[in-house]
């Protein structure tokens, strides 16, 4: 299959493809991994006049601790997510992540910050980044300004990003002591979209109350979900197994998944609350570990 | 147009090509090299997998003009015509490791990169490692011995026999 044709450019700088943007418009689309843009654009259902490639552009591809927060660059290959030192130190999450997204090739090419800016509730990052209360920082013609993830995605394929603007970097407030994460998503086969998906994170204090609970669901809900009511379910809590079975119960509830090949959304309804338990067990097991 | 230059197993290439040219077309079309096949054409199966800048990728889902300025390696490098075949080679050979033979290309470009990240991986690390490539023949099982026999013969090791085992 062949694409539509484009104009191609690729800007050495940050600044160039900025003005890049500025001077096409909404007829221009960034490629990072390329491996959401690319099948779209064979498939004829992306026709963009104009590609940006940012991969030669410089200083995009980091990951590292700035203080009480990790900066991650956008360009970063989901392969660097999954076997960075600093990832594994202290958010085991995006080892469960990254394992569990496309296979080992698309990992070679496809971007974490592609996987947000896409904008498509499918992708697993959404969920992690809502579990991990991140920002998305974009940078555009006025500067840099950052973006709550619960800010960030308005509709199927639509974010905050405006079309002059390019997703730089995701910011994550550092864990405080005794926090731990972990994300699993029900797929039929390797590179599968989730039939659901649950990102955890939990922080809990020396007696076992939980402090912090970020909870995002993947693919059972027209927008990334944070299931807020589970979250307050666990606040304040010591996690018994009615307390997490309460909020594993809220997130079935309050997500709206739509029936598919994957399943009917009774059956995603309950895979939800099947996988919030695990993943709270996950994460509280790594937090007191 | 875009003018682009790649090395491809060590030789350097110059090319005029559209942008929306995708690079398993560029090295089969342009540079006549068919050893790098076209599978589901969905970066699904694998079979089109080549290295780039030495990391495994699926060259039906990545431009030409992407890998401008960029090495390229392909099933046609990993031995030269004559000389005697790769461990890898040699593994699939000696394991039965291929019936057709059409995704053997990707599969081996794709251990190529596996045994260079971990040069002795578990069983289970090769079936992971090995998930982006689909083979319809032979049910895995010995492309997974086909990449342990490498494994073993890249560290010195004696492999394991390749005689059929029967219980």
């Amino acid at each position: 299959m062949i694409a539509a044709d484009f104009n191609y450019e690729a800007p050495a700088t940050l600044d160039e493809a900025i003005a890049l943007l500025q001077k096409y418009g909404d007829e221009a689309k960034i490629l990072s991994g390329g491996h959401s843009l690319i099948p779209m654009m064979k498939l004829r259902f992306a026709s963009p006049e104009h590609i940006i490639d940012i991969n030669n552009i410089p200083g995009l591809s980091d990951i590292g601790i700035d203080g009480q927060t990790l900066k991650i660059g956008a360009l970063t290959r989901e392969a660097e997510v999954e076997h960075s030192a600093v990832l594994k130190e202290h958010f085991p999450i995006f080892g469960d992540v990254t394992k569990l997204i496309a296979d080992p090739q698309v990992r070679n090419m496809g971007t974490i910050g592609g996987n947000l800016a896409h904008g498509d509730a499918a992708n697993d990052h959404p969920a992690v980044m809502i579990a991990l209360n991140a920002s998305v920082v974009a940078t555009g013609p006025e500067g840099v300004r950052s973006i709550p993830i619960d800010e960030f995605f308005l509709g199927f394929y639509m974010t905050a990003l405006q079309p002059d603007e390019i997703l730089t970097e995701i910011q994550i407030p550092m864990p405080a002591a005794g926090t731990g994460s972990a994300y699993h998503k029900l797929e039929r086969k390797v590179g599968d979209y989730a039939t659901a998906g649950v990102a955890v994170q939990l922080t809990l204090d020396g007696n076992g109350v939980c402090t912090y609970a970020g909870i995002g669901l993947t693919n059972v809900n027209p927008l990334p979900l944070r299931a807020e009511r589970s979250e307050a379910a666990l606040l304040g809590k010591t996690l018994t197994d009615e307390v997490i079975a309460e909020a594993a119960k809220y997130a079935s509830e309050d997500c709206s998944p739509s029936a598919d090949l994957r399943g009917d959304e009774e059956y995603k309804r309950a895979m939800v609350a099947v996988l919030v338990k695990r993943m709270i067990h996950k994460a509280a097991g790594r937090a007191v570990a | 147009m875009k003018q682009i230059t790649v090395t491809v197993n060590g030789q350097a290439h110059s090319a005029e090509v559209e942008p929306r040219l995708l690079l398993v077309h560029l090295i089969r079309e342009n540079l006549n090299m068919t050893g790098t096949h076209i599978g589901c054409d969905t970066s699904s199966c694998g079979a089109c997998t080549i290295l780039l800048n030495g990391k495994s990728v699926k060259s039906c889902t990545i431009l030409a003009v992407q890998a401008n300025g960029k090495s390229i390696s392909t099933v046609e490098g990993l031995c030269a015509p004559g000389a005697p075949l790769n461990n890898l080679q040699e593994g699939f050979k000696e394991n039965h490791g291929l019936h057709c033979g059409f995704c053997t290309p990707g599969i081996m470009m794709r251990a190529t990169e596996l045994l260079e990240m971990n040069p002795n991986p578990t069983e289970d690390e090769i079936r992971w490692g090995i998930s982006g490539n689909l083979c319809r023949c032979t049910g895995y099982n010995n492309i997974v011995k086909a990449i342990q026999y490498a494994s073993a013969k890249n560290r010195g090791v004696e492999p394991a026999s390749t005689e059929p085992q029967f219980v």
